[in-house]
């Protein structure tokens, strides 16, 4: 069941196509099912990067997990119908050792806490080299070479010395670093990053996306870049998928979405965000919080915290809206198609 | 008029002693190693720095929630430091701390009227629950939730009425909105914004964003290993930064404007451990001024005053980066 990709003229080939994609859990003590990821469909372009970009419970993490199906299960289920579709292949079809296969070796992903996914009892050029003896099988030592060859690339002093090192004689913008060679150990087609730098102090930041950039533009793959920080996604992504309550509210070119961001709460989220460049003023607050995973808000899931909101928000889900100023720009928001509704109410 | 005057604050954690005890001692941790600084009264000094800098213990050591190396504080001309137990509890009641996480420093097993009652009850205050939940955006319905049953932000609102609840004329407000969502931190910056007006507050406000400090504080002081770096008025310091690290901090922040123009510089390196700090300048192994040079490496850079009113430790403050 797989669908074919929409030819667009002169458009890089899709690389990687989420179409549908529901991720329930179960929760403890009949509380409901948490509806993480509901609906969520996108394509990413061989050698961009595309930014998810929502707040906290929003369900970016789960989606990254459905697509190398790493969701715990139970209590979390893909639901039939669902599609991850990776060079023409249904990955949430496909058989265990095929699957093993793509993870890793041509699919990647690189996690938000680098201490929970390196394993500390063994060295970090043991655990680099692991994949390549695995994907790749090279011998042993070629391995090695190539752990090391791979700290060099991602900017460690002194690789042949660290290659021996254990995690926790790092530091976390080293161990990060680590991350990314174990991710990059086979040059996969995709990387998949969620909040890659979110633990991050900001001057290792800006080394850590710096790098992800300059190995992308060497290597050619496309970047999955999941983050809470719109300023990450204006420096470093080349379209942007905002999702908001297990959906996906807006996707646009990264240049369109800053300059007519049109779902509220895309608009609402970027004038939170505080400036740098600003002079001190009050900020501008969405007012009300992110509803729980088990009780999204009926008709427009943001419309109990939206300004411009009327009866039919409340009754009526919006679909996915051709905003119109650009190509693939898209908005679930009934002010696409009543725009003389945007006033303001509070 | 000054209420908070710091004076040479030094926080040393003694090393702890590697295998289980038996070997030689660490060097201890240099937390908190010669800072100084005023607050006026009805301002917000912004603190801010990296990860491990120090910025919890300098205002825990401030408000001597732990006992200091060195160093004085005098808080409206009271010696904090020389206090008995009864003098210090009086002056708690007018320093106050709103801790960073809303996670952990709620008592899971208090409701939230029974956590905003305590400190009133040490302090043999008459208070109304629900007046404080009010100042803080919290309807009085909440008096009888328990933590788990609130959000984020929620939580960090009762924390904040919790520091209210005694009328202090001082709050440390060690990163209160670090933890929280964009959309919240917003809400939670605006009504620290509004008490601050409304009650004629005094804050430290510590942050580990500098664009969330912009929007708080009237002064900015930036540390770095123990430190004090540079300090000078929030609109200066934004516009005119004179340490190498301070400018490379503003450069490094990622700003939400596509293509944005300014030039990036970036820091090699790790940030270093503040038990082994590098000799002369603290900053000396990843600073990419072009003047740095021997002296660095050796001789440290007192905090100097390089224009009215700005101050900043480093040898070439003056010279163009
Ligand atoms: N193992 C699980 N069991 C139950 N619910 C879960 C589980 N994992 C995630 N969820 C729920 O799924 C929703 C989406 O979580 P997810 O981790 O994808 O959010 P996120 O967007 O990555 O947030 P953050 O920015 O905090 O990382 C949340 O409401 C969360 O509570
Ligand atoms: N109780 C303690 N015992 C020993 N060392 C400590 C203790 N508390 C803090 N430290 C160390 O002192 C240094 C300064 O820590 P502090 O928590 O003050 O930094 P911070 O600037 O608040 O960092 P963060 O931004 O991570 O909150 C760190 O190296 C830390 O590991
Ligand atoms: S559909 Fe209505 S409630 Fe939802 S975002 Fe648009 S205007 Fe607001
Ligand atoms: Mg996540
Ligand atoms: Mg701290």
């Amino acid at each position: 069941m797989t669908t074919p990709p929409t030819p667009t003229p002169g458009a890089p080939p899709v690389l990687l196509r989420v179409r549908n994609l529901k991720t329930y859990f179960v929760t403890e003590h009949g509380k409901g099912t948490a509806r993480a990821v509901d609906d969520v469909s996108f394509e990413l372009y061989a050698g961009e990067t595309l930014g998810i970009v929502g707040e906290s419970g929003c369900g970016k993490t789960v989606t990254s997990l459905s697509i190398l199906r790493l969701v715990p299960e139970p209590p979390g289920h893909v639901l039939p119908g669902s599609l991850i579709e990776f060079e023409g292949r249904n990955l949430l079809a496909l058989p265990a050792p095929e699957l093993r296969a793509v993870r890793g070796n041509q699919i990647a992903m690189i996690f938000q806490e680098p201490m929970t996914s390196l394993n500390p009892v063994f060295t970090v050029g043991d655990q680099i080299a692991e994949a390549a003896i695995i994907h790749q099988h090279l011998s042993r030592s070629a391995a090695r070479a190539r752990a090391i060859e791979m700290l060099r690339l991602v900017g460690i002093p002194d690789p042949d010395e660290r290659v021996d090192h254990y995690p926790h004689q790092l530091s976390g913008g080293m161990r990060q670093r680590v991350m990314i060679a174990m991710a990059l150990v086979c040059h996969p087609k995709v990387l998949i990053a969620d909040e890659p730098t979110t633990a991050l102090d900001v001057t290792i930041q800006a080394q850590i996306l710096e790098l992800l950039d300059q190995l992308q533009s060497e290597l050619g793959m496309a970047v999955l870049l999941i983050t809470h920080d719109l300023g990450v996604v204006a420096g470093h992504a080349d379209r942007v998928v905002v999702m908001y309550a297990g959906r996906v509210v807006e996707t646009a070119p990264t240049d369109a979405l800053f300059e007519r961001p049109t779902h509220p709460y895309t608009e609402g989220l970027l004038a939170a965000v505080p400036r740098i460049d600003a002079p001190r003023a009050r900020l501008h607050a969405i007012p009300g919080q992110v509803p729980a995973a088990t009780a999204w808000p009926p008709g427009c899931r943001f419309h109990p915290r939206c300004p411009y909101a009327w009866e039919k928000c409340a009754a009526e889900e919006p679909p996915l809206l051709e905003v119109g100023d650009k190509p693939g720009h898209t908005a679930r928001c009934w002010l696409v198609s009543e725009p003389e509704r945007r006033v303001p109410k509070r | 008029m000054t209420l908070v005057d710091v004076h040479d604050l030094v926080k040393h954690y003694a090393g702890e002693r590697s295998w289980f005890g038996l070997g030689r001692p660490r060097a201890p941790v240099r937390a908190v190693d010669g800072v100084s600084f005023t607050i006026a009264a009805g301002r917000t000094l912004g603190l801010v720095g990296e990860s491990g800098s120090g910025k919890t213990t300098l205002g825990r050591t401030m408000l001597r929630l732990q006992e200091p190396t060195s160093g004085t504080v005098l808080f409206d001309d009271n010696d904090v430091f020389a206090l008995d137990a009864a003098r210090l509890r009086g002056l708690r009641r007018r320093m106050q701390i709103v801790f960073q996480d809303p996670y952990g420093s709620l008592n899971p097993r208090m409701t939230v009227e029974d956590t905003l009652r305590e400190p009133l009850e040490i302090h043999g205050l008459k208070g109304a629950v629900a007046a404080l939940l009010d100042e803080v955006g919290l309807d009085a319905a909440f008096a009888k939730r328990y933590p788990h049953e609130l959000s984020g932000g929620q939580r960090q609102r009762v924390g904040i009425a919790r520091a209210l609840s005694v009328e202090p004329q001082f709050i440390v407000c060690d990163e209160p909105v670090s933890a929280l969502d964009v959309s919240v931190q917003a809400q939670v910056l605006n009504l620290l914004a509004d008490l601050q007006g409304k009650r004629r507050l005094t804050y430290l406000f510590i942050a580990h964003d500098l664009a969330v400090v912009r929007h708080i504080a009237d002064d900015v002081a930036v540390m770095y290993l123990g430190k004090i770096v540079e300090r000078a008025p929030a609109a200066e310091i934004y516009t005119q930064p004179r340490h190498p690290y301070t400018r490379a901090l503003l450069s490094a922040v990622p700003e939400p404007t596509p293509h944005a123009t300014k030039q990036r510089i970036l820091l090699p390196g790790d940030i270093p451990s503040p038990a082994h700090p590098p000799s002369g300048c603290p900053f000396h192994p990843r600073c990419p001024h072009p003047r740095k040079n021997e002296r660095c490496r050796t001789e440290p850079p007192p905090l100097r005053t390089i224009t009215p009113g700005h101050d900043a430790a480093c040898h070439y403050a003056e010279e163009p980066m």
